[in-house]
């Protein structure tokens, strides 16, 4: 999950990395009245979790509140590659004398840590990568020893920094990646790290991505506003299912990652013969496919207007097939008249007859069993395109 | 032969007393596989009866070693303690440990991962979220249903669990060799490589069928393998291309983002490589089948 920008201010002050006061608002007066409370010069800034907010208009400076009230009205509802925005943050103005960069990341390529650094900071990371790799310093950080103030100092001068901050800068360094290790993140930024014309190090923007898979040790994060989910998605999320929501026709429900991510392209390989239908939404029900799972997955997708046509397409490995097809005619029994819309069955694997012969013993109207994974993407694409 | 896995591997069982753990020793000691033991610190003395096998357990994985003689551990403790047990595997030195566990955070696989390293690698880590490793009619570590194929002349590498079963299925009449599900986690212990050179050495193993998916650069350094070290024949196969970006298709590492990690690259790494390249599993199949004709 990543961050908005005021979550991950937040979250540097409670780990003591040195940032400014932030306030949120949803509302221009919210804005007003954020901006008296810090009082001076402040800056009004959109909450999107997208770059280049600043060349579309969503950050201003504002030198009254009644400046941040009109800076948020025009920010506020701001369509900015297409993130609306939904909420500012009016953060107290600084004196920048200078701008710097630092980011320690998962590099899953190489399994370890990687940290990133360079007293050229401010714009985007991916053009300074680009237009001065040697200005860049990509520093390895094993996952054992991590940063301590050493290895602080050792990235600190190669990004660049000239004695006067390297000392100033690593303690920062060493506080970030304790933010990192002990968020679980895979990605805490800060760009710009800066340095104020009084001879402060303040981290002035940050992003942070939390690692999923952690949740359980972080109760805290339940509180954290999330993004805005499709309805869909929202209602397999609370139902505990691996959805996500696609632009299709053709409804899929499998079992294991990688085949529903083959499913999906088998069906849009399918689809160009049949009016360019395309895969409505990824469903993973996992291992245990039982009839509670098969239903919720079944009403999730039959839900989505779009969708013409379910596909359901199942390699029995552990699951087996006939606890498969007792699913889906347990689904069928619970949807009764509310299914309407046809389903293709490919069952292969554990008890596969079984799982056919109770399909077939059914002989419910709707339902099609086809034997292979191709003959059974293009006959879902086929009655999609009815 | 096969790789990394045969009929003298002599398996414990990491987690055995728990619910997962009971189910799949009992599943892999009727697919045939050797199962020496369990370990469970909480349980240690114990024997535990598993259709009709007794086995003993272990406070840890270095004393079930000294009793049994065990090289290989597979893994099913839950997420929040797995990173202790790959550790302990790891400081028992034994040879090989399978790391069947979903869900463990990647903060936890990259300090075991990092910790492997500064011992030298003396474990072969498979996974973690991995079906594990087969090399049929002679020993399972893991979850893959045992009789989906018998042995055969092909190694099968796959990050993906179903995909490996699928791929199993479809060259049932052939057969393999060995298949290794090494997970779709972004911190693997064995890669895309590690199971290629394995593979390549392997006098039973005459083509090899490779299975990739979006997110990370597994499947591009694959290629840049195949295209240096890799003389048997190599088809393979990518799952995601209708994935959107920015969008976890499912596997933690099933992610593409940017112009990273996206199926088209991974496809176009492998031709440039001369790796075929299956649209669908089944055509991969059949790529696979007409390879095989020729060998």
């Amino acid at each position: 999950m990543d961050l908005f920008e005021y979550q991950a201010r937040d979250m540097f002050e409670r780990h003591g990395v040195p940032v400014l006061q932030g306030l949120i608002a949803d509302t221009p007066e919210e804005a007003e009245a954020a901006a008296a409370k810090i009082g001076g010069v402040v800056v009004v800034k959109a909450q999107v979790k997208t770059g280049g907010r600043g060349k579309a208009g969503g950050v201003k400076v504002a030198k009254s509140p009644e400046e941040a009230k009109e800076a948020a009205e025009k920010i506020l509802g701001l369509d900015i590659k297409g993130h609306v925005v939904k909420r500012v943050m009016i953060a107290e103005g600084a004196s920048i004398d200078k701008e710097f960069y630092f980011s320690v990341l998962l590099d899953r390529s190489n399994r370890t840590f990687l940290s990133l650094c360079s007293v050229e900071g401010g714009m985007e990371i991916e053009q300074l990568a680009e237009e001065r790799p040697e200005a860049l310093a990509k520093i390895a950080v094993d996952a054992v020893r991590g940063i301590d103030k050493a290895k602080a100092i050792e990235i600190a001068k190669a990004g660049g920094f000239g004695d006067d901050l390297v000392d100033k800068v690593a303690d920062v360094f060493v506080t970030l990646y304790k933010v990192f290790v002990e968020e679980d993140a895979t990605l805490v930024e800060v760009n710009p790290l800066v340095l104020t014309t009084d001879g402060k190090i303040l981290a002035l923007d940050g992003k942070v991505s939390l690692d999923d898979n952690a949740e359980f040790r972080h109760n805290d994060r339940h509180d954290l506003q999330r993004d805005d989910l499709d309805p869909l998605e929202a209602k397999a999320k609370a139902m505990d299912l691996n959805y996500v929501k696609l632009d299709g026709e053709v409804g899929i429900i499998g079992n294991g990652a990688g085949l529903v991510m083959s499913t999906l392209d088998v069906v849009a390989y399918a689809g160009e013969k049949h009016g360019g239908v395309r895969p409505a939404n990824f469903l993973d029900i996992g291992g245990g496919a039982s009839a509670e799972v098969m239903a919720a997955g079944l009403d999730v997708i039959l839900g989505d207007p779009q969708v013409k046509s379910v596909f359901v397409n199942v390699f029995g490995g552990i699951t087996a097939c006939d606890a498969v097809a007792n699913g889906i005619v347990g689904a069928l029994n619970t949807l009764g008249a509310t299914a309407t819309k046809p389903l293709v069955v490919r069952l292969d694997g554990n008890n596969v007859n079984e799982g056919r012969r109770i399909l077939a013993e059914y002989g419910h109207p709707l339902v099609t069993v086809v034997e292979t994974m191709d003959e059974a993407a293009d006959k879902a694409a086929e009655l999609a395109n009815k | 032969m096969a790789i990394f896995l045969n009929e003298n591997s002599r398996i414990i069982v990491q987690g055995m007393t728990g619910s997962e753990g009971m189910k799949h020793t009992a599943r892999m000691l009727k697919g045939g596989s050797n199962i020496v033991g369990g370990v469970n610190p909480r349980k240690a003395g114990e024997t535990v009866e598993i259709d009709g096998t007794s086995l003993p357990v272990f406070g840890t994985v270095a004393e079930a070693m000294a009793a049994t003689d065990a090289n290989v551990s597979v893994i099913f403790v839950p997420p929040a303690f797995a990173k202790a047990a790959i550790v302990e595997a790891i400081d028992a030195e034994i040879a090989l440990a399978v790391a069947i566990t979903e869900g463990i955070p990647v903060h936890d696989s990259a300090s075991a991962w990092a910790y492997n390293v500064a011992k030298g690698q003396k474990t072969r880590l498979i996974g973690p979220n991995c079906p594990g490793i087969i090399s049929p009619g002679k020993s399972n570590a893991g979850i893959t249903p045992s009789d989906i194929t018998g042995p055969g002349p092909i190694g099968l590498v796959s990050k993906s669990g179903t995909l490996t079963y699928q791929m199993m299925f479809e060259l049932r009449d052939i057969g393999m060799s060995t298949a290794i599900g090494i997970g779709g986690d972004p911190v693997i212990g064995t890669t895309h490589i590690d199971a290629l050179a394995a593979f390549e050495a392997d006098p039973e193993t005459k083509a090899i069928v490779l299975i990739g998916e979006i997110g990370g650069d597994s499947e591009e350094k694959a290629a840049d393998y195949i295209k240096k070290h890799v003389t048997k024949p190599v088809v393979a196969y990518v799952a995601g291309f209708t994935a959107p970006e920015g969008k976890t298709m499912g596997h933690a590492g099933a992610i593409v983002s940017g112009s990273a990690g996206t199926a088209q690259a991974k496809k176009e790494a492998f031709e440039a490589a001369g790796v075929k390249v299956g649209k669908t599993p089944s055509e991969t199949a059949a790529l696979m089948r007409e390879v095989y004709k020729n060998l």
